[in-house]
């Protein structure tokens, strides 16, 4: 009995021989710890207050979505890439429905895809205002966090009610939504739109001229261009060191190009200038609202008819029925048992399409056979790849400038680990 | 004057003649088959020309295709021109029982973490790799979980059959 004790190893934290002996110390950083937002564990070695080196795992909730996908319908894997980046899943879900719609051939209307729009960006919104206020409260300032939190929730009020959920919200469908917005929806955007910029000016007012929210964050977890770009790296994380690189405006989708934005951009890329530049993307986000809300109202003022279209009317096929036709419509009953049933085959094709995610550019490359299933789908997540330059960022610096890069970066565990 | 598909196949076809097969651009993006053993020059070429530039790695992943013998596991790179904001799909193919790819952590870091994780779940062995290990799986596991002869199902169920998924 006491043999084992002795001889029980710790086979997943390997401490180096002479750590008895050494100087420096080894500090096992999470998995789970408060100053991580997730599920992440840096084992590192410190020396006093300097992080000499880090070594990163990850893997703690993969849950082999990729391999999930391959036995699932089409219309099944949306709540897979929920569980992705969750902080912004709307996005994900778009993004999801668009690759399909590219694999089809499909074309929606300009009113869904401004109503698309308008849902990416207030998740956009929803995932920089966690990841902002976030980096405040590991510097200390928990106020900032509190105040932007109820209007958090008013979004997730929103998504409540394009969709019925709030976190994973698995929303619109194949070739456009499932049902369409309500009038309660647009008095809750309008609300939002009116009494938002207020608290944000305030939330910005706290921190961005903060002498100790200054000092704390600039120089921190800093990156070079060119190591940014060699990292892969994209989304707000690129565009904080002077990369003016966006999806968006790249290879614009779901009607980008018809909106007036800027891409704003940092110099050095450090905890500061992502932080300021999620900001500034925060009331670019809100302007493109403001903008697709006038859209659709200007397209239902002309075209009344286009009022009642919320999906394209070629996607049949994919997207389920009404619920109201299922039950009063032959047809369309049909449509919703053989698409529950997975019955309806997908065309073969290789597809790769990108979207904008809160984090980057959010990939999806799908390889369909003709079954009814994806043959092969990966993501291509934004968080995965860049969180491996995270040793290069924080090694020399203080281990609590480490806690704050990690909150900069806004590494979303569920993106990171699929 | 802006980079099209056909400049970047009448430049690759200059550099490396017959070498580069099967080219298609499905939904328009430029796809090419590079054999296993240049992957990295084909990289290399792409990354220093002047007017290719292609210095940005946005994708790496791998595929297997059980039905094709001799080149079961794939490797597909997805490369990005963001001056001329053009991307290039690059394909290489090794046998299953000799999977060896060179590595090309050299050329982009953020291969690194990419080439664990095809390493992980198809066991494509990337040479020159600085530290080939499991990434998201448990360093115990011993086989590789997304090749296709590992089913998601329990294989006795007859309602889950490949059948059910418009196959076979």
């Amino acid at each position: 009995m006491s043999d084992q004790l002795i001889q029980a190893q710790q086979h997943h934290i390997k401490l180096s021989e002479e750590s008895l002996q050494k100087q420096t110390t080894t500090l096992n950083l999470g998995p789970t710890h408060p100053a991580t937002h997730g599920v992440f564990q840096n084992i590192m070695e410190i020396d006093g207050e300097r992080v000499l080196e880090t070594v990163p795992t990850i893997g703690y909730i993969h849950r082999a979505f990729e391999k999930i996908a391959e036995r699932r319908p089409y219309y099944q894997v949306t709540t897979l890439t929920d569980r992705l980046n969750y902080c912004s899943a709307p996005i994900n879900n778009m993004g999801w429905h668009m690759t399909i719609e590219k694999l089809l051939g499909i074309k929606t209307s300009k009113r869904v895809d401004y109503m698309r729009v308008i849902v990416m960006e207030l998740a956009r919104i929803a995932d920089h205002l966690v990841c902002n206020s976030v980096v405040a409260v590991d510097t200390g300032a928990l106020t900032g966090f509190t105040y932007v939190f109820q209007y958090r929730e008013k979004i997730y009020e929103i998504f409540e009610e394009v969709c019925g959920s709030r976190l994973t919200t698995n929303m619109g469908r194949v070739g456009g939504f499932e049902r369409n917005f309500s009038d309660a929806l647009y008095t809750k955007l309008d609300d939002f739109i009116a009494t938002f910029p207020k608290v944000m000016k305030e939330f910005e007012a706290l921190l961005n001229r903060n002498r100790i929210f200054m000092d704390r964050c600039i120089g921190a977890g800093p990156i070079s261009a060119e190591r940014a770009l060699n990292y892969g790296f994209t989304g707000p994380n690129l565009r904080a060191t002077g990369v003016d690189y966006d999806v968006r405006v790249a290879q614009p989708y779901s009607s980008y190009e018809d909106f007036d934005f800027k891409i704003p951009t940092g110099t050095v890329g450090d905890v500061y200038d992502r932080y300021m530049v999620r900001n500034d993307e925060i009331w670019e986000s809100l302007s493109i609202v403001k903008q697709a809300i006038e859209k659709i109202r200007k397209i239902e003022a002309e075209f009344p008819e286009q009022k009642e279209i919320f999906y394209a009317p070629e996607s049949d096929k994919f997207h389920l029925p009404p619920k109201k036709d299922v039950y009063t419509k032959m047809e369309a009953l049909i449509y919703h048992f053989k698409m529950i049933m997975g019955e309806i085959d997908a065309p073969a094709g290789e597809v790769y399409h990108s979207v904008e995610g809160g984090n980057g550019e959010l990939g999806f490359y799908l390889i369909s056979d003709g079954g009814r299933t994806p043959y092969r789908l990966h993501f291509r997540r934004p968080c995965f790849i860049y969180y491996q330059a995270y040793p290069e960022m924080v090694e020399g610096g203080l281990l609590s400038d480490a806690v704050i890069a990690l909150s900069s970066l806004n590494v979303i565990a569920g993106e990171l680990d699929a | 004057m802006a980079l099209t598909n056909e400049i970047i196949q009448q430049k690759l076809t200059e550099k490396f003649g017959e070498q580069l097969t099967e080219w298609e651009s499905p939904y328009g993006l430029l796809t090419v088959k590079v054999p296993a053993e240049m992957n990295l020059k084909v990289m290399q070429f792409l990354y220093d020309d002047e007017s290719l530039r292609f210095r940005f790695m946005t994708d790496l992943t791998g595929v297997h295709f059980p039905d094709r013998t001799g080149e079961e596991l794939s490797v597909v790179y997805h490369l990005h021109n963001l001056v001329d904001n053009i991307r290039l799909r690059l394909k290489v193919y090794v046998p299953v029982e000799k999977p060896d790819v060179y590595s090309a952590t050299k050329l982009f870091s953020t291969a690194n973490w990419m080439e664990r994780e095809t390493y992980d779940f198809f066991g494509v062995n990337f040479i020159g790799h600085p530290n080939l290990i499991r990434i998201l799986n448990v360093d115990e596991m011993e086989h590789f979980p997304m090749r296709k002869e590992y089913e998601m199902e329990d294989p006795t169920r007859r309602d889950k059959d490949d059948e059910m998924f418009g196959r076979g």
